[in-house]
């Protein structure tokens, strides 16, 4: 089958991944789960396995939840297969299974516990979540797990339909229609979320942003 | 000129270069002339890279045979399945296969006034099998029209928004 050397995408160690360039065939391979083909619910599941793990992951901030809500959603994907016809892009299909699982989770668990912690989302339109000064005191010597820690952490406190967004467009690279799809708004306000929230990541990451010149310059690596 | 405010949301797709060629053009216009924002645009350029550090993580390695593991426990669909889209119309087939192979045995010789009561019990629960407007208002065969709509009809599948898959009642 053609659409096997699609899997190669997958697995790669490195940092980014594009899951827009992986839809070519996702459609066809859905259309085959759907005709009773459950090797391609095996393609489907070792392509989409990290990207899902990573951006729920990213959005409730434990590896256990993540891996649990990322079985969740190929769990409904696979019970749904019967009723899926190809009217949307597969990835809108499956990122807008996993946000709404996500975001019921992260609501879930508030009501459980009650107390604010950094991890813990704010209210859309809400005020940012400042993160204590302590967290802003970088020194050079910070190592890199503190450095992604830091990261993670910054956008973790963005409200969660600006989670979405950022997650979506900088990690998945995905097109504004589509996050908009997922996200239930228009392109404009989007675009609107989008800014909002790098604004909010600038300043959150400011030490950071400011030192990336340097460190680029010192790894050698192009700007 | 346009104003920080006007630019600030066409300037994500600037930076991601999805903006066409006059929107393009307005972004730079206003760089080109605002500090703070040509600022902000060097800033979120930088910050992308940022964000670029942060390292994938795996899924464990039982990841596959967990989710696997839970998809061998959902309903199972035989042969039968395949030819048919639901798994309850593919057990009543089953069902009416059965009853045709349990008629197919019944005795045709010895006790006649048995035979002939054992025939008229298995047509008389064949008729009601065999009766379209029973079969029509047979929950199993609910779903089978939706499966011959037109796409249109179908057109968004699954609505993720209620979190639920649609139709999937087993
Ligand atoms: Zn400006």
């Amino acid at each position: 089958m053609e659409h096997t050397q699609t899997l190669q995408l997958y697995g790669t160690a490195g940092v980014r991944y594009n899951v827009g360039a992986m839809t070519r065939s996702d459609v066809q391979l859905m259309l085959d789960v759907k005709a009773g083909d459950e090797a391609s619910f095996n393609l489907l599941l070792q392509k989409y396995r990290t990207p899902l793990v990573n951006f729920l992951y990213r959005m409730v901030r434990n590896t256990g939840t993540a891996e649990d809500l990322a079985q969740e959603v190929f769990l409904r994907v696979y019970r749904a297969r019967k009723q899926y016809s190809p009217s949307a892009k597969f990835t809108t299909w499956l990122f807008r299974i996993a946000t709404n699982l996500a975001l019921n989770s992260l609501r879930d668990n508030r009501y459980r516990q009650m107390d604010v912690s950094i991890d813990a989302p704010v209210e859309e339109d809400a005020a940012p979540l400042q993160l204590p000064a302590r967290e802003l005191r970088i020194d050079e010597k910070m190592i890199e797990r503190d450095r992604s820690e830091f990261i993670r952490r910054a956008i973790a406190a963005l409200p969660e339909k600006q989670r979405v967004a950022v997650l979506l467009h900088k990690y998945e690279e995905m097109d504004y229609g589509e996050i908009a799809k997922i996200l239930e708004c228009s392109e404009s306000a989007l675009k609107s979320l989008l800014f909002r929230a790098y604004e909010t990541l600038r300043v959150q990451l400011a030490p950071l942003v400011s030192q990336s010149v340097a460190n680029r310059a010192r790894e050698g690596r192009p700007s | 000129m346009k104003k920080c405010e006007d630019v600030s949301k066409q300037l994500i797709a600037y930076l991601d270069r999805r903006a066409n060629s006059a929107e393009r053009h307005e972004v730079e216009e206003h760089l080109a002339a605002c500090s703070a924002c040509h600022q902000r645009a060097e800033d979120f350029r930088k910050l992308w890279g940022v964000l670029d550090e942060v390292p994938l993580v795996e899924p464990s390695l039982g990841f596959d045979a967990r989710i696997r593991a839970r998809i061998a426990e959902e309903p199972r669909r035989g042969w039968l399945g395949w030819l048919v889209p639901q798994p309850r119309l593919a057990f009543a087939m089953a069902l009416l296969l059965a009853l045709s192979v349990w008629m197919a045995k019944l005795p045709r010789e010895g006790n006649v006034a048995g035979t002939e009561q054992q025939d008229f019990e298995a047509i008389k629960d064949l008729g009601v099998l065999e009766n379209y407007d029973v079969l029509s208002k047979f929950d199993a065969l609910s779903e089978v029209p939706v499966e011959a709509a037109p796409a249109d009809q179908q057109a968004q599948p699954v609505n993720p928004a209620n979190d639920q898959q649609p139709a999937t009642e087993e």
